[in-house]
C-alpha cells in the first residue's frame, strides 16, 4: 500500500515545540526587518531632497552589476523562467481602453506566472482625482474582468503593494515632480533600482509634451547602471514626414535603442513562428522563392466597424492604420532572408533589405484598390455604412478597405506579387498569410481527374485559431482516379493549448528584459511610410473609395484587380 | 466517448482508438507526447485527473497502467488485460487508455504499452506512487525519455532520495524538485537585486521534507557554503535564509500562499508562493523533455566546476 503524503494539510501544521521556538526566532528577526525598513524610509527621504538615487545604488557592498554573476543562475537550469530584473512600469493614459483591457491584465498575468521581479511597481498617470487605492481598485476590476489566468489573491497582494497613482495633466509640472518623487520612493522602498519603462498609452499629439516633461524632470536620464525606456503605440505618424518628426522628438530624449514601438501582431506566437518555420526546418526554405511560389496574399480582416474611434480613424484610413505597420511587418517576416543571428540587429538588417527592395506597381490605379463599407447585413445584424457613422463627414473619402500589390525586387522574389489587403466590416475577423504555390509543371493525370485541383498553399493563420494549414491535392477514395484539394492542419490551440500567452504579455516582458527582437525600429517605420506614401498621394488625387456592402469580402474592384493578373483572392 | 474492452490485446485497443477518433470526427490530432502513468487503483483517479489537466497544455495520449492483484492463488495464474478507451471531451485534449492487468501480464506491461505509443513522439513515464528502485532500468521506464517519480509519496523520503541519487540516469526527475521551481526562481531573482557574496545559508522546513533537502543541496552546490537545515512546523518548506555581510536575504513563508522577501537594507515585501497542484507540476515537467542536469546537481549536492565548493 502506498502512503501518499499530501503537500499541505491542516493537520500537519500542528506546531512542535522546536517549531514554535523557530517561529519566535523568526519574529525576532521580523523586528530587525522592521528596523531596516525604517532606515530605508529615512534613506528615501534623503534621496527625495535631491541626492540622486544612483548614490544609494552605488552602495560599496553591492557588487557592480557588470561584474555580478548570479551563482543561482545557470544556462542549464532551464526551469528558471526569464524573470525581468528589478524594474517598474509607468503608464501614461492609464484610464484608457487599451490600458484597462490589455496592459493591466497582461501585467497581472505576468505576475501570476511568476515572471515579474519581487518589488515590481506599477505607476499610473492620468487626469483623475484618484488616490493610490482608487487606482488599485480600477486595476483590480480590469484584471478580474480581462486577465487570461485565474485571479489569485496572493498574487494580487504582491502586485498591489507596488501600485502608485499620480493625478495630473501632461503640462502640469507639479504632477511630474510628484512622479519623480514616486519613482525615487519606489527605488528605495521596493528596490526597483532606477529601472523604469514609460508606456505612452496616449494619442500621438501628446507625445512631444510627455517626453519633454520626462526630460525636464530628469525622469528620462537613467542613473548609472540602470535603464529608462519608452514604449509607444501606433500610429507612428501619418506619413514619412510626420513619422520622422515624431521619431526626432522621442529620440531627443530617449536613445533610439531604448524606444520600444509596440506592434502587437509581432507578439503573437504564430508570427514568431514564421521565423521558426522558415529557418529551423529544412522542408520549406528550398521552395520559398520565385521558382515555386506563385504569389502571396496577406489579409487582415475585421468584422467590426470603426466603433467609437471616428475621431481617430477619419482621415487616417485602413492603409495607414493597418498596412503601414502590421501587414508590411508580416510581409517582411515572410519574405526576408535568413538573419545572421536571432537578435534585434540582425532582424532589422534583413527586414530593411526587404523594405528597400519593395517595388510599387507602375500603374497605381490598376493595382491598388480602396473602399468604404456601405450599410448592410453582417452576421445577422443590420449595420450602418461608414458615411452614416456618427462623427464621420458624409463626404469623407477615408478608406476602410485597402488592397495593394507590391513586388520585392530581389533574386528570391522577382516577379512574385505580394497582395496585401485589410478592411473593416468584412466577412469575419481573420488575419492570415497565404503563400500560394505554382501548379505542377506537368500532370500525368487526365484533365478531368484534376478538374477540382487548386494550387498548393501554406497558410499561416495569425488570428483567431492560431496555426498553420497546408493545402494539397489528394486522391478521392474510389476506383476512379480523381484528385481534390485537402488541408492538413497544425493548430496552436491543439499542440500547445493555453500556454500561449497574450501578445501584450510577451511584449511587456520583453521591454522589461530589454529584448528588442519583436519591436519595429524607427528605420523600419520610415521605410514602410516610404512604401505607402506614393499610394496615399495617388488616392488623394484620383477618384473616391469604392463602396462595398458590409459583411462581404470587399469591393468588386478588388476582385478585378486580381483577375487582371489571372488570380483570385482566397476566401479566408 | 468511451469504449470498454474486456480481456483484450494491444492491437484491439489500437483499433478502438481509431474507431473513437473517427466517431468524434477528428481523425488526426496534434498530440505531442505519450504519457504513461503507472499506478495502483487507489491513486488512479487523481493521477488521471492531473494528467488530463496537464494535457490542456500538452495534448497527449495517456496510458494508465494499473496492476491488479487477485485475491486467490487460482485467480493469480490467470492472465488478463482489460482496457477502457476514452477519447474526446472525456480525455482532456488527448486520448486516455486505462489498462488493467491481472496475473502474469502485469510483469510484462511494457509489451502492452509499446504498441500503443504514439509514433515518433517522446514518452514520459510517471509513477505517482511505488516508483521502482531504478527507474531507468525498469521495463516501462526504459521506454521513456523522461521518468517522473515523487519522493512525497514514500514512507522515508530521505532514504528514497539516497536511492534516487544512486540510480540517477539522465531523464530522471522528481516532483519534489519540481515543487521548488517558484522558490528557486524567487531566490535567483533576489540575488539579481542583492548582488552580495553569500557567506551562509539555511533552509527551514518540516521534518524529513525531500524538497527542503534538495533545495539545501542545490544551494550548497551553487553557493559553495554549508547549508543549515532547520526544522519547523511546516507546512513543507517554510523559509530560506542566505547570509551576507550586509545582513540576511530571507524568504519566509510561515503558512499559506503569501511569503515575505527581505533584502538587506530594504523593507520586506510580499511574494506569492503558492503550493501548486499536481497538474501544474506535471505540466511543468512536460515543458522540457531533455535531461534535467540541475536536478542531478541538486541530488548530488556537490559544487560544479564553475562554482567550486569551499567547504
Amino acid at each position: 500500500m502506498s502512503r501518499k503524503v499530501p503537500e499541505t494539510t491542516a493537520s500537519e501544521t500542528k506546531e512542535t515545540k522546536e517549531a514554535k521556538e523557530a517561529r519566535t526566532a523568526r519574529e525576532a528577526a521580523g523586528v530587525v526587518d522592521a528596523g531596516q525598513s525604517r532606515e530605508a524610509a529615512e534613506a528615501a527621504e534623503a534621496i527625495g531632497t535631491g541626492t540622486s538615487p544612483a548614490a544609494q545604488e552605488e552602495d560599496s557592498a553591492l557588487i557592480p552589476a557588470a561584474e555580478w554573476q548570479n551563482p543561482l543562475r545557470d544556462p542549464r537550469d532551464r526551469r528558471l523562467p526569464r524573470i525581468a530584473g528589478p524594474s517598474g512600469l509607468v503608464i501614461f493614459g492609464v484610464t484608457g481602453d487599451l490600458s484597462r483591457k490589455k496592459l493591466m491584465p497582461a501585467v497581472y498575468d505576468l505576475a501570476n506566472r511568476g515572471l515579474l521581479p519581487p518589488g515590481f511597481s506599477l505607476v499610473g498617470f492620468a487626469r483623475r482625482d484618484w488616490e493610490d487605492q482608487d487606482f488599485a481598485q480600477v486595476v483590480h476590476d480590469a484584471v478580474k474582468e480581462h486577465a487570461r489566468t485565474p485571479f489569485r489573491e496572493e498574487v494580487w497582494q504582491q502586485l498591489a503593494e507596488g501600485m502608485r497613482f499620480i493625478p495630473g495633466d501632461f503640462d502640469d509640472d507639479t504632477a511630474f515632480k510628484q512622479l519623480r518623487e514616486a519613482v525615487e520612493e519606489l527605488d528605495a522602498s521596493r528596490g526597483t533600482s532606477g529601472n523604469y519603462a514609460f508606456y505612452l498609452s496616449v494619442p500621438p499629439k501628446f507625445f512631444p509634451k510627455v517626453v519633454q516633461q520626462l526630460k525636464k524632470h530628469g525622469l528620462a536620464d537613467a542613473p548609472k547602471g540602470s535603464w529608462r525606456r519608452a514604449v509607444i503605440e501606433k500610429p507612428f505618424g501619418r506619413d514619412l514626414e510626420s513619422a520622422q518628426e515624431l521619431n526626432a522628438i522621442v529620440h531627443e530624449v530617449f536613445e533610439p535603442d531604448q524606444v520600444f514601438r509596440i506592434d502587437h501582431y509581432l507578439g503573437k506566437e504564430t508570427v514568431q513562428n514564421i521565423l521558426a518555420l522558415r529557418f529551423a526546418n529544412q522542408m520549406y526554405e528550398p521552395i520559398w522563392n520565385r521558382s515555386y511560389v506563385d504569389h502571396v496574399q496577406i489579409t487582415m480582416a475585421e468584422d467590426i466597424g470603426i466603433g467609437g474611434r471616428a475621431g481617430y480613424y477619419d482621415g487616417i484610413g485602413a492603409a495607414r492604420d493597418v498596412i503601414q505597420n502590421h501587414l508590411l511587418q508580416l510581409m517582411a517576416l515572410t519574405a526576408m532572408e535568413e538573419p545572421a543571428a536571432f537578435d534585434a540587429e540582425s532582424l532589422l538588417t534583413e527586414k530593411l533589405k526587404v523594405f528597400r527592395a519593395v517595388q510599387l506597381p507602375e500603374d497605381l490605379g490598376e493595382h491598388t484598390v480602396r473602399g468604404q463599407y456601405a450599410g448592410g447585413w453582417q452576421g445577422g445584424e443590420r449595420v450602418r455604412g461608414y458615411l452614416e457613422e456618427e462623427g464621420i463627414d458624409p463626404h469623407s473619402s477615408t478608406d476602410t478597405y485597402a488592397a495593394i500589390k507590391l513586388e520585392i525586387d530581389n533574386r528570391r522574389w522577382a516577379g512574385v506579387p505580394f497582395y496585401l489587403r485589410t478592411g473593416k466590416r468584412l466577412g469575419r475577423r481573420v488575419t492570415e498569410i497565404a503563400v500560394v504555390f505554382e501548379r505542377a509543371p506537368h500532370s500525368p493525370f487526365d484533365s478531368e481527374a484534376t478538374e477540382e485541383l487548386g494550387q498548393n498553399a501554406i497558410v499561416i493563420r495569425v488570428q483567431p485559431d492560431e496555426g498553420m494549414t497546408v493545402r494539397f491535392g489528394s486522391k478521392v477514395p474510389g476506383t476512379s482516379m480523381e484528385l481534390r484539394d485537402v488541408t492538413m492542419d497544425f493548430a496552436y490551440g491543439e499542440s500547445f493549448t493555453e500556454s500561449s500567452p497574450e501578445a501584450y504579455e510577451r511584449l511587456i516582458l520583453d521591454v522589461l528584459l530589454g529584448d528588442a527582437n519583436l519591436f519595429p525600429r524607427h528605420q523600419e517605420v520610415e521605410e514602410s511610410w516610404r512604401i505607402l506614401d506614393p499610394i496615399e498621394e495617388y488616392w488623394a488625387t484620383h477618384g473616391r473609395p469604392a463602396q462595398y456592402p458590409s459583411g462581404s469580402w470587399g469591393p468588386e474592384e478588388a476582385d478585378e484587380m486580381l483577375a487582371r493578373d489571372g488570380r483570385s483572392w482566397r476566401r479566408p | 466517448m468511451r469504449i470498454d474492452l474486456t480481456d483484450t490485446t494491444a492491437s484491439k485497443i489500437n483499433k478502438a482508438l481509431v474507431q473513437g477518433r473517427r466517431a468524434i470526427g477528428t481523425p488526426a490530432v496534434g498530440m505531442v507526447l505519450t504519457m504513461v502513468i503507472v499506478t495502483d487503483e487507489e491513486n488512479a483517479y487523481d493521477s488521471i485527473k492531473a494528467a488530463e489537466e496537464a494535457s490542456r497544455e500538452h495534448p497527449s495520449r495517456t496510458l494508465v497502467v494499473i496492476k491488479r492483484h487477485a485475491r486467490s492463488p487460482r485467480e493469480r495464474t490467470k492472465s488478463r488485460l482489460d482496457a477502457e478507451v476514452r477519447v474526446g471531451s472525456e480525455a482532456g485534449t488527448g486520448e486516455t487508455v486505462v489498462l488493467r492487468t491481472y496475473g502474469e501480464v502485469s510483469d510484462h506491461a511494457d509489451s502492452v504499452v509499446l504498441p500503443l505509443l504514439l509514433p515518433d513522439a517522446p514518452v514520459v513515464v510517471w509513477w505517482p506512487v511505488d516508483a521502482p528502485e531504478n527507474p531507468a532500468k525498469d521495463p516501462l521506464g526504459a521506454l521513456a525519455q523522461r521518468r517522473i517519480t515523487d519522493m512525497y509519496a514514500v514512507e522515508r523520503p530521505l532514504e528514497a532520495l539516497q536511492t534516487r541519487l544512486r540510480s540517477y540516469a539522465p531523464g530522471d526527475t522528481d516532483l519534489a524538485w519540481t515543487r521548488l521551481t517558484p522558490w528557486r526562481s524567487m531566490l535567483a531573482a533576489a540575488l539579481d537585486q542583492a548582488r552580495l557574496r553569500i557567506v551562509s545559508a539555511a533552509v527551514e522546513s518540516e521534518a524529513d521534507n525531500p524538497s527542503a533537502e534538495l533545495l539545501a543541496r542545490w544551494l550548497h552546490a551553487r553557493l559553495g557554503v554549508p547549508v543549515e537545515r532547520v526544522e519547523t512546523g511546516g507546512p513543507v518548506v517554510t523559509g530560506v535564509r542566505l547570509g551576507t555581510e550586509k545582513g540576511d536575504i530571507v524568504i519566509d513563508r510561515p503558512e499559506g500562499p503569501l511569503a515575505t522577501l527581505t533584502l538587506p537594507g530594504q523593507p520586506s515585501r510580499t511574494l506569492a508562493l503558492k503550493v501548486r497542484p499536481t497538474s501544474e507540476l506535471i505540466a511543468e515537467e512536460l515543458r522540457r523533455l531533455d535531461a534535467d542536469e540541475m536536478y542531478a546537481v541538486a541530488l548530488r549536492g556537490e559544487g560544479t566546476k564553475e562554482n567550486p565548493t569551499h567547504v
